[in-house]
């Protein structure tokens, strides 16, 4: 976590009662039998999250997977954790009452891209802008895969599907530059395969108070395999992934040979080969900026049509107050302490409330 | 000029209109009338009607707010068919509503707006305050603007805000014909308007000018007395539907020890009931304005996976889009309150008027097989009783419940008794604590493992240990809940989940039925906001010398036991209905009685009178008899 340069701001699961005893993988595999298509993306996503769980030290009880409908969100059922399979694009609010009710869980949500940016995106960009207290794991494939292949809105202008055998004629969503525009707090995208980066942003995004969202580049091998190809193989992913790091100079390509600069024409950021510029005009990456604006600028670099180039790491990860904490805070403040357990005082509470007005009394 | 001698003339009921612009403040007039009344101990119904635009377009037709409040000696069922007096502040007002007067009314006019540019407005050629179209009523022309005006002078306001004060000045000399107390309405308007003194002064005198104009002036002579009502004993408060629901949420969080969570989308006619439940946190309300209904209803059932009691509010709209969340919480058995305030469909339809058409809805309208309880209250301060009893079910049985409140009850009000804490249910939320299946080291926990007598599965929270488990809206396998595709265990499910609903039943007891001379042939029965009516359409029929029985259903899924019974027990059942027969179809599939219904949508409640006809109709039917209902008393509905 330290490489990624994460402050200390208040956990995201501070409240979340810890372990007692040391937790591996296998506590929270579930015996269910995995029924995902041979190669698909989303067995690494499942082994990833498995192994990493352990490492954020909490009680398996107070965990929470929340899914809506399609290949990933079949998700919580393998996880031997509390979980909902919930209805398609609708996790998000049901995470948002599960947060908001109990701040003593840590709360996930796994979605895909047609769950959380076709059916489901009001809900997706109102928990960003609201920060409830969660991390959406959107895993995106580009395709619709549980209802056989046909294109979501992340495919690319033109992709030929079951639906469209002329080719879509639909411009797809950046996902990364939705989230910023929504305000959300933190935003990430990292890559099924690449466990090490994957399990780093996992643990940036649990940490992160606020509603976290890290989109997941996951292959889908039946209706779109090799989407990923460029950022994945070794021959070329030098090139296709620009990588993040807080910090750092934003550097890629064999060698280092490309930098991010400033592009004054646009305003935006540009490629450009290391060595035509000064070190000094690299631009250095700050996830921790309150304006969204360069982090909105770098997620424009992201190809919308077939995957060349894209910035992988974290856009964004600010602090701004959440949602769940502010509506407990005036139940607290209300309640005049965190929980009035004193029946009879409620009782009598109740009996002022529907007793006061304007009353007459007949005997 | 001294004072003439005022006639006091006693009164056992009368039904008085306030209408108005949609700007001139009759709702708030209304309830001012209504308060002063409950103070002073008269039985009394309201009957609210505006329009769904917050401000249509000043004097016309479409813009007329109005306010009925209907009270009496003697215990009352409805707000009245026909108004005995109209305070009409235009010309649309009077235009508007003088078609619902009974001959003979009282009209209070004010004149100030009879201007030939509104008069044409209303679709007025000639003014009827100087032809002889109004001949059939007793109408009082004064000139309430000018003269209000003119009593807060002293204050400075402009002319538009002095005026703004005429309905005080209308409030003051109704108040002063029927002998209100003030005092409430004193203290209201200083409390009102304590932040603008010029304001709140200028209402007060309004109000104390209208009063004295009444005093001092000839044209009224008479005075009227409606002596208090012989209710039940007990402390009352005067409450609308919204509130006394809302009341009703807060009572069911603390019978079950549950904080409550309401994830709600605005809507009319339900609002209300969010803006209210805000202000109670202090009871552990979270309340959750969410950025569609989907999420509202989505949080909710989040909220009640985490433990809490999960609520959403809304409108038909709201619920068609809610169905499929709904669907979800049948499938995952969690409890789940949903709140239906009916109003005119379809679609956007009457978004300010009553109907009872989504009792189908309710019953049928989502996808599979997804049978939950329903629950109608019968008044306004019914709503409290009905909402405590939707929480008691919802908790008990692990389901979502519809309760089916409707537009009328929502804003219309009544006199309510407050009930004593103790007579509330205790509801137990009975989480699960230990696992249910297996012993020592295999034990399990099986979400779905049921309750003997209720059919209820577990409930367990996530903060519980050795009870985690998924749940969701794939068909579950009995017992284990794990995904299950077999067709025998989905055949089984799907009846489990039907018989849990039916089960319900066990919880209720008998329908009552009012029947005082065990000789009716004629049963009426109803359901939600038509009780008054009902009631008094009954009434009417019993004093002519008939025997007719009434009966009214709490439960609308599942049915009371003995319902079928009942209906066979007589030859003739009539079910009046604000839709076109949906309850009437639902009873005559389930118990193949030929029921005869009743119905209108006509975005009001359904009147006394025409149902005393149509009762009579079906009393002379079934005795073979010459039936007369024209009242031969005072009529007392």
């Amino acid at each position: 976590m330290t490489e990624l340069g994460i402050p200390a701001f208040r956990s995201g699961t501070e409240a979340v009662p810890t372990s007692d005893l040391p937790l591996t993988g296998k506590d929270f595999t579930s015996d269910q039998e995995v029924r995902w298509c041979p190669g698909c993306g989303d067995y690494a996503v499942l082994k990833a999250v498995q192994s990493f769980l352990p490492d954020l030290g909490l009680r398996r009880e107070n965990i929470v997977f929340v899914s809506g409908i399609g290949c990933s969100s079949r998700f919580p059922y393998y996880l031997d954790t509390y979980g909902m399979h919930s209805i398609h694009g609708r996790a998000p609010t049901i995470a948002t009452g599960i947060a908001t009710a109990r701040e003593d869980l840590s709360v996930w949500v796994v979605t895909g891209d047609g769950d959380a940016l076709s059916i489901g995106g009001n809900h997706l960009i109102h928990a960003l802008r609201r920060n409830v207290n969660m991390t959406i794991l959107l895993f995106n494939n580009r395709i619709y895969g549980l209802t056989k292949g046909q294109y979501s809105p992340t495919s690319e202008t033109g992709k030929v599907t079951k639906s469209t055998p002329m080719g879509s004629v639909d411009h797809p969503f950046n996902p990364v530059s939705l989230a910023l525009g929504a305000e959300a707090t933190f935003v990430a995208r990292t890559i099924d395969s690449d466990r090490k980066h994957l399990t780093s942003v996992l643990a940036a995004a649990a940490a992160h108070r606020g509603t976290s969202l890290v989109e997941i580049y996951q292959n889908c091998p039946i209706f779109n395999d090799g989407a990923f190809d460029a950022i994945k193989s070794p021959d070329t992913k030098a090139d296709a992934i620009i990588p993040l790091v807080h910090g750092e100079p934003v550097v890629f390509g064999v060698e280092g040979s490309k930098a991010l600069v400033r592009d004054d024409q646009t305003g935006g950021v540009k490629v450009v080969a290391t060595a035509d510029v000064a070190a000094s005009d690299i631009v250095v990456h700050d996830a921790h900026n309150p304006d969204p604006t360069m982090a909105f600028a770098i997620s424009r670099l992201t190809d919308s049509g077939y995957l060349n180039t894209s910035p992988i790491g974290i856009f964004r990860q600010v602090e701004r107050a959440t949602y769940d904490d502010a509506a407990r805070d005036q139940v607290v403040t209300a309640q005049g302490g965190p929980r009035n357990d004193d029946t009879a005082d409620r009782a009598d509470r109740l009996a002022a409330l529907i007793g006061g007005g304007d009353t007459w009394t007949i005997l | 000029m001294v004072a003439p001698d005022k006639q006091v003339k006693q009164l056992d009921r009368v039904i008085i209109r306030f209408a108005g612009d949609s700007g001139d403040g009759m709702q708030l007039t209304g309830d001012r009338f209504t308060q002063e009344t409950a103070a002073f101990g008269n039985d009394l119904v309201t009957l609210p009607n505006f329009p769904a635009e917050i401000r249509a377009p000043q004097g016309t037709l479409p813009g007329v707010s109005s306010f009925q409040v209907h009270f009496a000696d003697h215990d009352i069922l409805t707000a009245g068919d026909a108004p005995d007096v109209l305070v009409a502040m235009n010309p649309a007002a009077l235009r508007a509503n003088l078609g619902d007067l009974a001959k003979g009314a009282t009209v209070i006019v004010d004149t100030h707006d009879f201007t030939a540019r509104n008069l044409t407005k209303a679709g007025y050629s000639e003014n009827p305050l100087e032809d002889d179209s109004l001949a059939e009523y007793a109408v009082h022309t004064v000139d309430l603007t000018g003269m209000t005006i003119e009593a807060v002078k002293e204050f400075g306001l402009s002319r538009k805000d002095a005026s703004r004060a005429k309905n005080m000045f209308a409030l003051g000399l109704l108040s002063w014909m029927y002998g209100r107390p003030t005092e409430t309405t004193d203290a209201f308007l200083a409390r009102r308007f304590a932040k603008v003194p010029d304001i709140r002064d200028a209402n007060i005198a309004a109000f104390k000018a209208g009063w004295n104009f009444g005093e001092t002036t000839e044209a009224f002579v008479v005075r009227y007395e409606v002596k208090p009502a012989r209710l039940a004993p007990g402390t009352y408060r005067n409450i609308t539907g919204n509130l006394a629901l809302a009341y009703g949420l807060v009572a069911g969080g603390v019978q079950s020890g549950l904080p409550l969570f309401l994830g709600t989308y605005p809507i009319t006619p339900a609002s209300d009931i969010l803006h209210e439940l805000s202000k109670h946190k202090s009871f552990g309300v979270t309340t959750f304005q969410a950025e569609d209904e989907i999420a509202g209803v989505g949080a909710a059932i989040g909220a009640s996976f985490a433990g809490q009691l999960g609520v959403t509010t809304t409108s038909g709209p709201g619920v068609a889009l809610k169905s499929e969340a709904i669907g979800l919480a049948v499938m995952t058995e969690l409890p789940l309150v949903v709140v239906d305030v009916q109003r005119g469909g379809p679609s956007t339809g009457l978004p300010t008027k009553t109907e009872q058409a989504d009792l189908m809805q309710a019953m049928f309208g989502r996808n599979g097989e997804a049978p939950l309880p329903i629950v109608a209250p019968r008044s306004p301060g019914d709503c409290f009783d009905a909402a405590v009893e939707a929480v008691r079910i919802a908790i008990t049985y692990r389901t979502p419940v519809m309760l089916l409140s409707d537009g009328y009850l929502a804003n219309g009000s009544e006199p309510w008794r407050i009930p004593a804490i103790d007579e509330l249910p205790t509801i137990d939320p009975d989480f699960a604590t230990t696992t249910n299946h297996g012993e020592g080291d295999d034990a399990e926990f099986w979400p779905y493992v049921r309750d003997e007598a209720t059919l209820a599965r577990p409930w367990a929270i996530p903060g519980t240990p050795g009870l985690e488990h998924r749940i969701g809206g794939l068909e579950k396998g009995d017992g284990h809940g794990n995904i299950s595709y077999d067709p025998a265990n989905h055949d089984f499910m799907v009846r489990t989940r039907q018989a849990k609903v039916d089960r319900v039943a066990d919880s209720l007891p008998p329908l009552e039925v009012d029947d005082p001379s065990g000789e009716a042939k004629v049963l009426v029965l109803g359901w939600g906001s038509t009780y008054g009516p009902i009631g008094a359409g009954v009434r009417r029929v019993r004093k002519a010398g008939y025997s007719v029985a009434q009966a009214h259903l709490r439960h609308l899924n599942p049915f009371p036991r003995d319902l079928g019974d009942v209906l066979r027990r007589y030859d003739r059942v009539l079910v009046p209905e604000m839709n076109l027969g949906q309850l009437s179809l639902l009873l005559r599939a389930r118990y193949l009685v030929d029921v005869v219904g009743y119905n209108e949508v006509r975005g009001l409640p359904l009147k006394a009178a025409v149902l005393a006809d149509v009762i009579g109709g079906l009393v002379a039917e079934a005795e073979g008899i010459d039936v007369d209902i024209t009242p031969k008393e005072t009529i007392d509905d």
